[in-house]
């Protein structure tokens, strides 16, 4: 294939709960010159830059006017892809892919804890005419789901549980991560609802961070210090944005860019070709559904393979060996980017204590949170 | 929402001191009944904003209520800690050879952290500046406000921050433009200490030295 994209530089800033020792653009500038270090690249030998962000998230309008000093971007190419972290990825890899830059960087960070009102945020995303008057709890739109979910898959919410034992644990092995935590799941059960039958420690907690990643044509990243990581297939895909007609106990649109990703990767049977995941966990049942999506099983089956023990870091298929959004935090529209991170850390077999032996290859799937049904999903592999 | 970040930031005092000054507006008139018309040959349906106001007109409101507390963090915190004491604060980089105001950590030029910090001095020169009438929410005002761009002493050329100019004798653009020009010298003009708050209105405005 002409024109394989790799990504070729990491950095990112350890997520924590709160950073106010940092500003949003320090932070960032800590993330670019580990990525720029690591790819052994200066920013004016990168070509284009794409930053991910949501003005309500920052507080700013037209936030993407603030980004370029913090990455080396002044008066060079620079636009902003307010969505998820995998659309901006898309965006870069598209840039490379298309031979219009040899050398792109996507970045994305999050200040979750300079908003003071996450529920306001929130709610201006529901439609105004029919959801809104309501002012329901904004994870009652997650609640809603998650039962739906469990009627279908027929399935405990211990299940749920055991996705939060799991991820926070791992998140113990993860030096960026920001909620390792060792748990039980009866610990989890007893933990109070915040939107029945959805419990607080299902909730992925807010964490500030920065990620900053730089994607290169394979024949320029090869003459790079970094160790390339091949970006094989990517896809992302929308569903119906109403609350009443969309499809609660499947994620569908995560089916739609698995399979996108998959085409473009050429990945026939992903249970054998993929060696791990890192999905999208900002609810603890989602990693469920987005599992599903990324195995392309049926409603309930994530769940049955999370009770057989199966996506344990050790197991045969290891989900968020990092410990996802609940183990390392939740970033907005950092936590794809955060994902993609870890997964080629991974695949360049640098996760230290995280590390999931013989990684080769890896799916990572995204959703732009709620009340969205949007997300994307990549499958990277290593050279 | 820049009128959420603004009352959220900076409580009433700068937005009800330039209010005082506009002109009133005269009560609406109680509006008409919503009918299509036909003038010249063209159809429609005139509405008024108290149509609007009044209720007549179906549509849907909503009011954002957004707040945030952004972390300074180390340059701009600390430019802010000057503010206070009544300093302007500048960083040098020693590789591009230049002196920067307000404050950053890193040089976004060569991409590499600041050198030092250096205490500017608290006058300069005007490089652009404007004459308003009309307030950031299109209030009417009296006495114009005098947006200018700074730049501050001892710092590299084209660097330096937005600000007012103020205390002039004269009101109107002729009598303004006799007093400040592009080049024109302007020294800062503080709060009293007690009131400083660590902001960048702890300097009222520039006016010419």
């Amino acid at each position: 294939m002409e024109n394989q994209v790799a990504i070729v530089g990491v950095g990112l800033t350890p997520l924590r709960p709160v950073s106010p020792d940092l500003s949003f653009r320090e932070m960032i500038f800590e993330a670019a010159t580990r990525a720029y270090a690591d790819a052994g690249v200066t920013p004016r030998e990168i070509d284009t830059f794409v930053t991910v962000a949501e003005d309500f998230h920052e507080g700013t309008s037209i936030t993407d006017e603030y980004t370029p000093d913090q990455l080396g971007a002044v008066r060079r190419p620079v636009h902003t892809v307010a969505g998820d972290g995998l659309q901006g990825l898309a965006a870069a890899y598209m840039l490379v892919r298309s031979g219009a830059a040899d050398v792109a960087v996507v970045e994305a960070h999050s200040k979750a804890s300079n908003i003071v009102h996450h529920e306001e945020i929130l709610a201006l995303a529901l439609d105004p005419t029919y959801e809104r008057p309501w002012r329901v709890n904004p994870h009652a739109v997650a609640a809603l789901e998650m039962r739906r979910y469990l009627h279908e898959a027929n399935a405990s919410p211990e299940v749920s549980a055991q996705v939060v034992v799991k991820n926070r644990g791992n998140a113990l092995r993860n030096p960026f991560a920001a909620y390792g935590a060792s748990l039980s799941p009866e610990e989890v059960l007893r933990d109070a609802p915040v939107a029945e039958p959805l419990r607080g420690l299902e909730v992925s907690g807010y964490a500030d961070g920065a990620v900053v990643l730089v994607l290169a044509s394979m024949e320029r990243g090869r003459s790079l210090a970094g160790r390339p990581v091949l970006i094989r297939g990517i896809g992302w895909a929308s569903d119906e944005p109403s609350l009443s007609g969309r499809p609660w106990a499947q994620a569908v649109y995560a089916h739609l860019a698995c399979e996108m990703a998959y085409r473009l990767a050429a990945i026939h049977a992903p249970a054998n070709e993929i060696d791990f995941f890192e999905v999208d966990d900002t609810y603890a049942y989602k990693e469920l559904q987005h599992l599903e999506a990324a195995l392309r099983l049926e409603v309930g089956e994530g769940a049955r393979l999370t009770v057989s023990g199966r996506t344990a870091r050790d197991g045969e298929l290891p989900v968020n060996p990092s410990g996802g959004s609940l183990g390392m935090g939740y970033g907005y529209d950092a936590s794809a980017l955060v994902r993609t991170a870890m997964a080629a850390l991974q695949l360049r077999g640098e996760a230290g204590a995280m590390q999931v032996t013989g990684a080769r290859s890896a799916a990572v799937v995204s959703w732009r949170g709620v009340p969205t049904t949007s997300g994307g999903a990549v499958v990277l592999s290593a050279q | 929402m820049a009128r959420e970040r603004r009352s959220a930031r900076r409580p009433a005092a700068k937005v009800s001191r330039l209010r005082k000054k506009t002109a009133k507006v005269p009560p609406q008139q109680a509006p008409g009944p919503i009918e299509p018309v036909v003038r010249d040959g063209l159809r429609g349906t005139p509405l008024r904003d108290a149509h609007v106001q009044g209720g007549m007109v179906s549509l849907e409101r909503w009011e954002p209520k957004l707040e945030y507390r952004w972390d300074t963090g180390v340059a701009i915190g600390r430019f802010l800690e000057g503010l206070r004491e009544g300093k302007i604060l500048g960083v040098r980089c020693d590789r591009c050879h230049r002196t920067v105001t307000p404050p950053r950590a890193f040089c976004e030029w060569c991409f590499k952290p600041m050198d030092a910090w250096v205490e500017l001095a608290d006058a300069g020169t005007i490089n652009t500046f404007s004459i308003c009438f009309i307030t950031w929410d299109m209030q009417p005002l009296e006495v114009p406000q005098i947006p200018a761009v700074i730049e501050i002493d001892g710092t590299s050329p084209r660097v330096g921050f937005l600000h007012l100019i103020g205390a002039l004798r004269a009101h109107t653009v002729d009598g303004i433009r006799k007093e400040i020009r592009v080049g024109q010298r302007v020294r800062a003009v503080w709060k009293p200490a007690a009131e400083r708050t660590g902001a960048i209105t702890d300097i009222l405005h520039f006016t010419p030295a």
